[in-house]
């Protein structure tokens, strides 16, 4: 996606430049898709089909990683489903300078696995809304989605030791003491970039 | 504020992991609340979910779940629902459990002028308020676990270093201190600990049954 600068990239019809063999015939555009975008259409229009997008890509990978986690087909169905209507209840509260769509869904789907599967209680910090007139920087959604696809890469170049342990810490296979916090992920941009965000949408609230 | 003490990283992954304790859970979200270093530093560890969650695979929803799921967003309340708000000295996620703000705490006293309260958490670990007057000792104690103490107000400090609000002491096994609440200014913390805690000397060992510790 480096070839064309310019602020409405994001918005370009999906470019080759695959950097990883998929299985579905349209996955091949999945990396270019602005879920950034559609979120926003879901959140300000009610958009059907801009939804139905974001849950094509989407439900299938919650109802994976929830198997994964233990849950069994019909629960993990019922619990994507589930996070994928949250997604259409919350579009307002997400922030895409602070993370990515495929990121926001992780942690709507890890909470809801911590509802069912554990029965607990999920502590969140402090919601920052970003007002009545959300305005986000464009390049802020791209730059969050590109860093989840570079960690997708990332995870795929670890040694297959450290990768697994990083799955089992989050598939909850660890207890939280048996979690190693040296991960061996390039997560030290991410950390800037959303401390940048923080720091801008406190100016905003100032 | 300058938040001096912050939680480590392997809090802040397992927190994104989703598998932390919720008294643990609670200490960490109310800290978030009040430090956005963390905050980033946690966000970057839920990019590594959302990179799993990418890479998990696709698992095929059922032939009408998208139909269903657009039913299931018809049933939901319309209009935005209002997040929780801080009450207080109180960050939103404490308030939340507590139901408001320090004056909606309902304290025991438990000698010594300290009053606790236990807060309703699932799990095996404990999540407590503390309440110790100015220059007050914390009673001295050791820890078979690992124990979390998130200072809301006034400051304590130990032989070595002092804690101010939004700062977090993380103890384990290996830590015998002896923290005092500075002059000035009554100390409240949130305190979660995995593990009974084990106070030495004869009068805190009584009052061990009121702690419920």
């Amino acid at each position: 996606m480096t070839e064309e600068a310019g602020p409405f990239l994001w918005m370009a019809p999906a470019k080759v430049g695959a950097r990883r063999k998929r299985k579905a015939p349209l996955a091949k555009a999945d990396n270019e898709t602005d879920w950034a975008g559609l979120l926003a259409k879901v959140r300000d229009d009610r958009d059907r089909a801009a939804f139905a997008a974001l849950f094509r890509h989407f439900a299938p990978r919650v109802k994976a990683f929830l198997m994964k986690s233990g849950a069994g087909a019909a629960l993990a169905e019922e619990c994507a489903q589930d996070v994928m209507a949250v997604l259409w209840q919350k579009a307002h509260l997400f922030d895409p300078g602070r993370a990515s769509v495929a990121t926001w869904v992780y942690t709507i789907a890890r909470n809801r696995r911590i509802d069912v599967l554990r029965k607990a209680r999920r502590a969140e910090p402090e919601e920052l809304d970003w007002g009545p007139e959300p305005a986000p920087d464009q390049a802020e959604a791209l730059a969050a989605q590109e860093e989840t696809e570079r960690l997708v890469r990332a995870l795929g170049a670890l040694p297959t030791p450290q990768r697994t342990l990083i799955e089992r810490a989050f598939y909850g296979d660890l207890s939280h003491s048996e979690i190693a916090a040296e991960t061996g992920l390039p997560l030290g941009t991410i950390k800037s970039r959303i401390r940048l965000a923080l720091e801008k949408l406190r100016r905003q609230m100032g | 504020m300058t938040i001096r003490h912050h939680l480590s990283d392997q809090l802040l992954m397992a927190y994104a992991a989703g598998q932390l304790p919720e008294a643990f859970s609670l200490v960490v979200a109310t800290h978030l609340s009040l430090c956005d270093d963390c905050r980033a530093q946690a966000g970057s560890f839920d990019a590594v979910g959302g990179a799993l969650l990418e890479e998990a695979g696709e698992t095929a929803m059922g032939e009408d779940a998208l139909a269903q799921t657009l039913a299931r967003i018809e049933g939901l309340p319309q209009g935005r629902s209002g997040a929780p708000k801080p009450a207080g000295i109180f960050p939103a996620p404490l308030a939340a459990y507590v139901g408001g703000g320090p004056d909606a705490v309902r304290w025991r006293r438990v000698g010594g002028g300290v009053r606790q309260a236990i807060l309703s958490t699932g799990g095996s670990a404990t999540a407590r308020l503390l309440y110790i007057p100015a220059g007050r000792a914390v009673p001295d104690h050791g820890h078979q676990g690992m124990e979390l103490t998130l200072v809301l107000q006034g400051a304590f400090a130990d032989e070595d270093q002092s804690f101010a609000r939004g700062d977090v002491e993380i103890s384990d096994e290996t830590v015998e201190h002896t923290p005092t609440v500075l002059a000035g200014q009554d100390c409240i913390c949130l305190a979660a600990t995995d593990a009974p805690l084990r106070f030495r000397g004869l009068i805190p060992r009584l009052a061990q049954p009121f702690l419920r510790i």
